[in-house]
């Protein structure tokens, strides 16, 4: 409302704070680092560093992802609510061409991973022979490529307008931002699908589910949003944009994080129902994998602390307000993303239980220092709001 | 013979031309030792009701009391029929098969918690109220067009007619008037 305190609204006055240039460094190093720990593994023990490093990739994949769908899922409702975060939803989605980078060492593993990747035991198998037409190497290599493509394409397209809106102020770029967020956020669900399909339902290629796809999709906007959530957290215990968030803020992102929640859990209890319902033999297999045998734990602390903890950390007014509780919550979430994509890939190359290897760490540890330097960059590259879109004024008086 | 009408008191209202004005007046009030406010807008205003004191909403809570009775009730019902009352073999499942008695436990726990949302809130606000004395204030219909009224209620400690008025006129209104019931 009038009267409230006067925001500026000069460029100057949301310069990226210092620190990140520290953490860029700093990322980079221990990233470094744990690449080259990382590749000693792989000459160790080759089949051990693919399981770890798919875990890895689809990780920080997941992250990025999340924050370009929740960018578009911000252009298309003109949502006030994003424009606290996104530059660092941008900043986010601008890594997409590294994080398509890290998928290129997947390249030399598929043998190691996928079983429709030996010849020997597709030639041996009636079923791999007749998916050999979707599941062969040269077509997985191009759907990748057609993923990326897309991927990076839309994120590409928008952070340009996105940028041109800061040099022109041009009252028309919102609304064709969201004429490109639309078509985007259709072929990201269609590609994310596919691209789950690929890279982890076919690890177990005896078993197939529909809403696979956008469990895996429910997975992205918990981690984009965790991520994108923690990063506004830390620029909001610093200048400058310590005077611009407010509490209300972050109880909109509780609120959509408790959303991501629940929705992520109706996903996933939708499959089990379906499954659990029809017990055919050929169904239950990759649950009976998961709820009974060595990963059962894994289960019961993806039921526990992906949801129930979350759910009810988020659904009190001061849970999703008070900084330090919210920051709990989008930890704990970024912990259990990677334990959910370990319990989604896992099971099919380990069957009798989780066993954790160090190198499970240091692929995760290496991408996410490396991908955490280049997101660092990005958000230093220009002011920490959309200075001249036409409703950041009212987006900074929301109280 | 005339019977001298002994008027009694709802309260006393000052009418303000703006929101920010009404603010100011709501702040003022508080800070002189009212405790029994109430303000009338045409549409919700920032800060208003933390302005006036007023706690948070206990609605919240009730939803969650509701939400709770309507999953253990949506649990129970159907433990109570397929495990206890009239266990029936269903493709070998157990007869407690809980993936089975998710949804209804779900459909439940939102039915039982929006209807306490809905008539918690109506409990709590009273309403509906066919008479309340405000409305006795000829202006008072203008607070659903572009009037704000303060109303400190008799029912404050520090609730003098006269003395009361002299504070509200202080707060530089566009009227004060006596609410009667």
């Amino acid at each position: 409302m009038s009267g409230t305190a006067a925001v500026s609204l000069a460029p100057a006055a949301y310069a990226p704070p210092a620190g990140l240039a520290a953490v860029r460094r700093g990322a980079f190093a221990v990233g470094a680092v744990a690449a080259a720990l990382s590749l000693l593994g792989a000459w160790m023990d080759r089949g051990q560093f693919f399981r770890s490093y798919l875990v890895a990739f689809l990780y920080w994949l997941s992250i990025a992802l999340g924050c370009s769908a929740i960018a578009m899922l911000h252009h298309l409702t003109r949502g006030g609510w994003g424009l606290m975060i996104r530059r660092v939803l941008e900043a986010a989605s601008g890594t997409l061409p590294l994080v398509a980078l890290f998928f290129v060492p997947l390249l030399f593993g598929l043998p190691e991973l996928y079983r429709w990747a030996r010849p020997d035991e597709v030639q041996a198998d009636a079923l791999l022979r007749h998916q050999a037409v979707y599941l062969n190497a040269p077509f997985f290599i191009s759907r990748a490529a057609l993923y990326f493509a897309i991927w990076c394409g839309f994120a590409w397209v928008l952070q340009r307008l996105s940028a041109r809106q800061d040099a022109t102020g041009d009252p028309a770029l919102p609304r064709r931002m969201q004429m490109i967020a639309a078509p985007g956020l259709v072929l990201y669900c269609l590609t994310a699908t596919f691209a789950s399909i690929d890279w982890l339902m076919s690890l177990d290629s005896r078993w197939y589910s529909t809403i696979y796809g956008v469990y895996f999709v429910g997975g992205h906007a918990i981690a984009g949003l965790s991520f994108a959530v923690l990063v506004a957290l830390y620029l909001s215990s610093r200048g400058p944009m310590s005077a611009a968030f407010r509490p209300i803020h972050f109880h909109d992102y509780g609120k959509l994080l408790l959303t991501f929640v629940v929705l992520w859990a109706y996903f996933a209890v939708s499959q089990l129902i379906i499954i659990w319902s029809g017990n055919l033999a050929e169904e239950i297999t990759w649950y009976r994998g998961r709820l009974l045998g060595g990963w059962s734990g894994v289960s019961l602390a993806l039921v526990t602390l992906h949801f129930a903890l979350p759910f009810l950390l988020l659904l009190s007014r001061e849970g999703k307000r008070n900084a330090g509780r919210l920051s709990v919550v989008a930890i704990l979430l970024l912990v259990m993303r990677w334990v959910d994509l370990h319990w989604l890939a896992l099971p099919a190359l380990s069957p009798e239980g989780p066993a954790f290897h160090w190198l499970d760490a240091a692929t995760a540890i290496a991408l996410g220092g490396l991908w955490l330097s280049a997101f660092a960059g990005r958000l230093a590259r220009r002011p920490l709001l959309p200075i001249r879109d036409p409703f950041l004024p009212e987006a900074l008086a929301h109280d | 013979m005339t019977r001298p009408r002994t008027v009694r008191l709802y309260g006393q209202m000052a009418e303000f031309a703006s929101p920010h004005d009404l603010l100011a007046a709501a702040g003022a009030a508080r800070s002189a030792g009212y405790r029994r406010l109430d303000a009338f807008t045409p549409f919700p205003i920032e800060r208003l009701s933390e302005t006036l004191g007023h706690r948070p909403s206990r609605v919240p809570m009730l939803v969650l009391i509701g939400g709770i009775i309507g999953a253990l009730a949506g649990y129970g019902l159907q433990y109570w029929v397929s495990a206890v009352a009239y266990p029936l073999n269903i493709g070998g499942r157990p007869y407690n098969s809980w993936p089975a008695f998710i949804p209804i436990t779900f459909e439940l726990t939102i039915l039982i918690a929006g209807i306490f949302t809905v008539f918690g809130m109506l409990v709590l606000n009273g309403l509906p109220t066919p008479y309340h004395p405000v409305f006795n204030v000829p202006h008072f219909a203008l607070a659903s067009r572009d009037r704000y009224f303060l109303c400190i209620e008799s029912k404050d400690p520090k609730f003098d007619p006269a003395s009361t008025r002299v504070f509200l006129e202080g707060l530089s209104p566009s009227g004060v008037f006596d609410v009667e019931y």
